[in-house]
């Protein structure tokens, strides 16, 4: 009967999460990428995130922001884990708006990222929690069940899925994305390949530094993750343990009224 | 109906003495505990209990996070990646509250499943049912508020179009949904109120759950028999029952913390599965999101609601007889509240005798296509309007109608019932017999 119920439960969140598989992002090719966060285990690589930090730093902060990112939490554990002393230098290399004294001045450790600086670049902070790359089957919802949302997978095929093709419109350029949902948007291909100079050697193709900022925003989408999935693993342990307690519980009250004898206590 | 006879709370000592003569809450506590309960309730009786933890679990998670949230179009959403990034535990606080919506629909159908299975509606529980209606009505309307509180896209535009649902309502539309939305548009005036109702009727809920508990304490819990304990004598009413503490509270805590283990698999390790990535998108008034989806537990009402378009007969004759005010927006937005009034009154619609499905061999199929109607309506809820949806989602709501206002009434006319145990003792007995096989009849024989 719990089997039966439990079955019908995980059914029921199956159908039900249909309502998410109509997600943002569309119907566009996304790649199942093998990132170190998934699954219940899975954790940030906090070197990934560095390198991820350095190729957001260097091209995609030339027009999106981060605004709901304090530059202190680059220091934090379960994250690109900086010593203090580099984010001070990190947040120095920005300048923030202070109303205090009506102008601009060096970044704090306490400050924000700024916000996007081109109008129509979408602020990064959530992006990877705002766009699912996986979808269906039939409005289902079992691959995001069994592959996770893929906003981190959506961004990282969308940097390497440009097909060459442009065209215009009202003016604008558009360019050819294969994973984009309408096909063609306004933000060229940002990266050739070595845009960046990894400091720990790791080679800068265009398939790395995608995964790799992709890594970094799925972090600032999500920056206690780690302590969410540690958090969440404890509780299941220690409510399984006590499932068990309370079922032997169970059991050992109804024994009399069910006619079975009651298991003697240890003497 | 004074209820199944059994032991009463008698004061001991002094001090108990005084305080009884003047507040028996002792006694009503006592009361409430040992309330004799069926002994053969199954596994489908232990929602009651998930659901009193949801309740508590989101007054709680709301109290805290209503410290750290701000209620105003422009601050609303970074209020809540405040919670979410600075706040120390505030992602769990949001997640567990977020999730905590979806187990508490979960429960609350399986709950009214239940119900509608085993005929628990049914004389002398049409209160309990009713208030029960009343108290999903309010879950609905709360948990609705609450989506739109972290102003989102979905919180926005979900807001947009269910507060416009209201403006469909002839005559008085246009008015009314200035008057709920506290002007011209979804604003900052809606943000507040919705905060400040969002508050509210968590406790109005609180209120109802009471009344809920006292109305079935007084006639006492249905179970799968559907067969009245016996009220003859304590004696015979102890053959019957067993009190709820510890045999149910026991039983109760064990299925909650099963629940409760593969809840916090999904807080822990997929907190987002459920929701819509667009809602950490911040509103924008300007943008229209591609698909706008209600959150699941609305799906299969919001499939109703988009099922009755302007082609559609019914609506075509309903708008020529009224001569034009009933249109297909306001005919859509009656079917979706009517299928919830339709639930309330099925006890009177419920002509069979017999309360429990289990002894009604017709009943039982259409109850079962009635839930298999339910997931496929949630389903359709999340397709686009369009075809083969729109048709499919006409078929499985007039289903729903159908088997409330037709086929229940129906049935119990022509279905001939099984045969249903004498007392809930011989139920009791006879699963034990079943279950313990060839020695635990022999054993249970002599004794009886």
């Amino acid at each position: 009967m719990i089997r039966k119920i439990t079955l019908s439960a995980l059914t029921a969140l199956g159908l039900v999460a249909g309502s998410s598989a109509f997600a943002a992002g569309g119907a566009g090719y996304v790649e199942d990428y093998d990132f170190s966060f998934e699954g219940p285990f899975g954790t940030f690589d906090q070197m990934q995130l560095q390198r991820g930090l350095q190729v957001y730093t260097e091209i995609c902060s030339a027009c999106h922001g981060l605004q709901y990112v304090p530059f202190r939490t680059l220091g934090d554990s379960g994250g690109p884990d900086l010593p203090d002393d580099q984010v001070r230098a990190y947040a120095e290399f920005y300048e923030v708006y202070d109303p205090v004294i009506d102008d601009f001045r060096a970044a704090l450790p306490t400050d924000h990222f700024p916000a996007s600086g081109l109008e129509n670049a979408p602020d990064l902070s959530l992006m990877a929690k705002a766009r699912a790359g996986f979808h269906g089957p039939y409005g289902l919802g079992l691959s995001q069940l069994f592959n996770g949302m893929g906003g981190a997978e959506y961004i990282a095929s969308l940097l390497t899925h440009y097909n060459g093709s442009e065209k215009e419109e009202a003016g604008v350029v558009l360019y050819g994305n294969d994973t984009y949902s309408g096909g063609y948007l306004a933000m060229g291909p940002p990266l050739w390949g070595d845009d960046v100079e990894y400091e720990d050697g790791t080679e800068a193709t265009v398939e790395q530094q995608a995964q790799d900022v992709a890594a970094f925003l799925m972090w600032t989408a999500e920056p206690k993750q780690n302590a969410r999935k540690e958090a969440g693993f404890i509780a299941v342990l220690f409510l399984t343990v006590f499932s068990a307690l309370l079922y032997l519980t169970n059991k050992r009250i109804w024994a009399p009224l069910k006619g079975k004898k009651a298991p003697k206590p240890a003497e | 109906m004074a209820g199944i006879p059994h032991d009463h709370y008698e004061p001991k000592t002094g001090g108990e003495k005084w305080l009884h003569r003047r507040l028996p809450v002792v006694g009503l506590l006592y009361d409430t505990l040992m309330i004799p309960t069926p002994k053969n309730l199954n596994w489908m009786w232990i929602w009651g209990i998930v659901l009193t933890f949801c309740l508590a679990l989101q007054i709680i998670t709301g109290i805290v996070l209503a410290m750290h949230y701000t209620p105003h179009v422009d601050m609303a959403f970074a209020s809540v990646e405040h919670i979410m990034r600075n706040v120390n535990g505030g992602y769990m606080l949001r997640y567990l509250h977020m999730n905590g919506a979806s187990l508490f629909f979960i429960a609350v159908y399986a709950h009214i499943f239940r119900g509608l299975y085993y005929g628990s509606y049914k004389e002398p529980r049409e209160v309990t049912w009713i208030i029960g209606i009343l108290i999903f009505v309010l879950m609905m309307g709360t948990a609705f508020m609450g989506y739109v509180l972290p102003w989102g896209q979905m919180s926005f535009w979900g807001a947009t179009v269910i507060t416009g649902l209201f403006g469909a309502i002839p005559f008085v539309g246009d008015a009314l949904l200035t008057w709920l939305q506290g002007g011209p548009a979804v604003d900052n005036a809606t943000l507040n109120r919705f905060f400040s109702l969002h508050y509210l009727l968590p406790f109005l809920i609180v209120g109802l759950v009471v009344v809920h508990i006292w109305a079935f304490h007084t006639t006492g819990n249905n179970n799968p028999t559907g067969v009245e304990v016996r009220r003859t004598s304590k004696e015979d009413a102890e053959k019957d029952t067993v009190p709820f503490w510890p045999y149910y509270v026991i039983k109760d805590l064990f299925a909650l913390a099963v629940i409760l283990a593969v809840f916090f698999a999904i807080v822990g390790f997929m907190p987002n599965y459920l929701g819509h990535p667009d809602n950490y998108i911040e509103a924008n008034p300007l943008a229209t999101p591609a698909d706008i989806v209600p959150e699941w537990y609305f799906l299969p009402f919001y499939a109703i609601l988009r099922a009755f378009t302007g082609d559609v007969w019914v609506v075509i004759a309903a708008n020529f007889l009224t001569g034009g005010i009933i249109d297909a927006k306001f005919f859509g937005v009656i079917a979706m509240f009517g299928a919830i009034v339709a639930m309330a009154l099925a006890p009177w619609l419920d002509t069979s005798s017999v309360r429990s499905g289990k002894y009604r061999p017709m009943f039982k199929w259409w109850f079962w296509l009635l839930v298999v109607d339910f997931f496929f309506l949630m389903w359709l809820g999340a397709m686009p309007a369009e075809e083969p949806y729109a048709t499919l989602s006409l078929i499985a709501s007039a289903y729903w109608f159908a088997y409330i206002l037709v086929i229940l009434p129906l049935l119990g006319v022509i279905e001939k019932p099984l045969p249903q145990p004498e007392t809930i003792e011989a139920d009791f007995e006879a699963h034990k017999a079943a279950k313990n096989g060839g020695s635990g009849a022999a054993e249970a024989t002599p004794a009886e």
